[in-house]
């Protein structure tokens, strides 16, 4: 009987054992749908915060104080309040209202997938907006002026000129984001996205094995983040030198 | 080449910072007329740089007027020849005058000839093919013809430089404004930098040329201004204003600097 030796491995273990890991011939593939889940739920919302960043940057950056007010206020909103709230209010606030069952490519429905990763993208646009400023003010301002004494409107300078330039300043913290928001998505679990989180809470919950699946589930986010945050400081540092050349 | 046709009037310009507490610019009146190779001098934090950099409005004045061909520039609307109220397009009238940074400023994440290129193109609507023609032939007349496809980062400064003056050169502008164009190069690129201008005003270009090469001062400007604390303190003719300064501060100025 398939998974026999691996009870044999964990018999004499408590359930409230760190590495109690007996649950993983039935549950293992819960779990790797969960970090496939955690995945697409990180890069999701991040892409999907990625415009209204820049638009929020751009309007922090405006010279007309209104403009720059809303945009400051809505940063200020999403950055001060805990995303489990957040997370609520769109999903029974903005999705509790209407709610098609509506199912896209087969597997992402709109009555979990889509408003978590809605409530992740606006609280992401929140800190990636902030990113995008520092990357469009780090761009020298001579870059502007040389761009408008050739009669550019200050749309073109941007465009043209400043973004190209700021885009590769922001990459990394971009993808510094999505590490952040692998950690951070777990929290969707509590609307029953079944996340790597979920996999683990309900592993837990039906095998009264208490710790194990935490432990595996601690393990896998370090796993794929440890290395994925080594990477991306490498590449900043590559890309520092190259700045001197 | 001088003339007594004005180009860019100034009258009565300042900038002032901090609500009022830094007078950039404290009162400038000058006229600049077509032809002219004006030399602006004066110690650091005179004002030079922002005197310039008010001409095409990158800086907005805190008051008085630029009357460039006619309509004053730092204004909202202008009087069109009909007698209507038009509103006035800051970057048609920027097109018109070219200006050289300090830091060359090109454009790092394009080519030379991306550089050349981008504003004739999306500014002006020129074709590209016009635009690459035209682009190749003010760089061979700067000896650039054969680094279009090298980026910013693989010329030497001088060479920077030479393209600065070229890609604002591609507007056809009516005047050139230099902001301490040798100042942060090494001293053995200075001279193609200064040939490069000396032919620009031997072809009768309009310049306003704010250095500290007096060489250049005196061998092509027809006029020098010096300015101190933000005022235009004494202007008139290179041997005027080197050979016979008049107030004390171009007296101290000259002694420092000649
Ligand atoms: N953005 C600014 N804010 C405050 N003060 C400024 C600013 N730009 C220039 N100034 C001040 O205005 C004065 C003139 O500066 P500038 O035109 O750069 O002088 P110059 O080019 O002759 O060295 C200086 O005292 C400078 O500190
Ligand atoms: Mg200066």
């Amino acid at each position: 009987m398939p998974g026999s030796w691996w009870s044999s491995l964990f018999a004499d273990m408590s359930p409230t054992s760190f590495f109690n890991l007996s649950f993983l011939p039935k549950y293992g593939s819960m779990f790797i749908q969960g970090v496939e889940f955690t995945l697409l739920l990180a890069v999701v919302s991040v892409l999907l915060a990625v415009i209204p960043a820049l638009v929020l940057a751009l309007m922090r950056l405006s010279k007309n104080r209104v403009i720059k007010g809303i945009a400051g206020a809505y940063i200020a909103v999403f950055r001060s309040t805990p995303l489990l709230v957040q997370l609520s209010i769109v999903f029974f606030g903005i999705f509790g209202s209407f709610n098609p069952r509506i199912t896209l490519f087969g597997f992402l429905t709109l009555d979990t997938f889509i408003p978590c990763a809605v409530a992740l993208a606006l609280n992401s646009s929140a800190y990636v907006a902030e990113i995008f400023r520092a990357g469009i003010q780090a761009v020298d301002g001579g870059q502007t002026e040389a761009a408008r004494s050739l009669g550019m409107t200050s749309w073109q300078a941007m465009r043209l000129v400043v973004l190209p330039q700021a885009i590769k300043n922001v990459l990394p913290a971009l993808a510094n984001e999505i590490v952040t928001m692998v950690k951070e998505s777990s929290i969707c679990m509590t609307l029953g996205i079944m996340d790597l989180m979920f996999a683990a809470k309900t592993t837990a919950g039906a095998t009264w094995i208490t710790l194990g699946p935490y432990t595996l589930a601690a393990a896998i986010y370090f796993a794929i983040n440890y290395p994925a945050s080594k990477v991306i400081e490498a590449i900043e540092r590559r890309m520092r030198r190259g700045d001197k050349r | 080449m001088a003339t007594n046709d004005k180009l860019i009037q100034v009258v009565d310009l300042k900038k002032h910072y901090n609500k009022g507490a830094i007078k950039a610019l404290d009162g400038v009146t000058v006229d600049i007329n077509r032809g002219d190779v004006m030399v602006v001098v004066g110690p650091s934090g005179s004002g030079k740089s922002t005197f310039l950099r008010s001409l095409n409005v990158l800086e907005e004045p805190t008051d008085g007027q630029i009357i460039f061909d006619g309509v004053d520039i730092t204004k909202k609307t202008y009087t069109d020849e009909n007698g209507k109220q038009q509103k006035l397009n800051i970057n048609l009238h920027r097109q018109r005058m070219g200006m050289v940074f300090q830091h060359f400023n090109l454009f790092p994440h394009k080519t030379i000839m991306e550089n050349m290129i981008l504003a004739p193109m999306q500014v002006k609507g020129m074709k590209k093919a016009e635009a690459t023609e035209k682009a190749q032939h003010l760089l061979e007349r700067v000896g650039l013809g054969d680094r279009g496809a090298a980026y910013p980062l693989q010329l030497s400064g001088g060479q920077k430089q030479r393209v600065a003056i070229v890609r604002a050169l591609m507007m056809e502008p009516d005047v050139m404004l230099f902001d301490e164009p040798t100042s942060a190069l090494d001293p053995e690129m200075v001279g193609e930098v200064l040939e490069v201008m000396k032919e620009l005003a031997r072809g009768g270009m309009t310049m306003v040329v704010v250095t500290h090469e007096m060489g250049f001062a005196r061998e092509v400007g027809n006029r020098v201004l010096f300015m101190d604390e933000g005022k235009l303190m004494e202007e008139g003719t290179p041997d005027e204003v080197f050979n016979h300064p008049q107030c004390e501060r171009l007296k101290d100025f000259l002694a420092k600097v000649l």
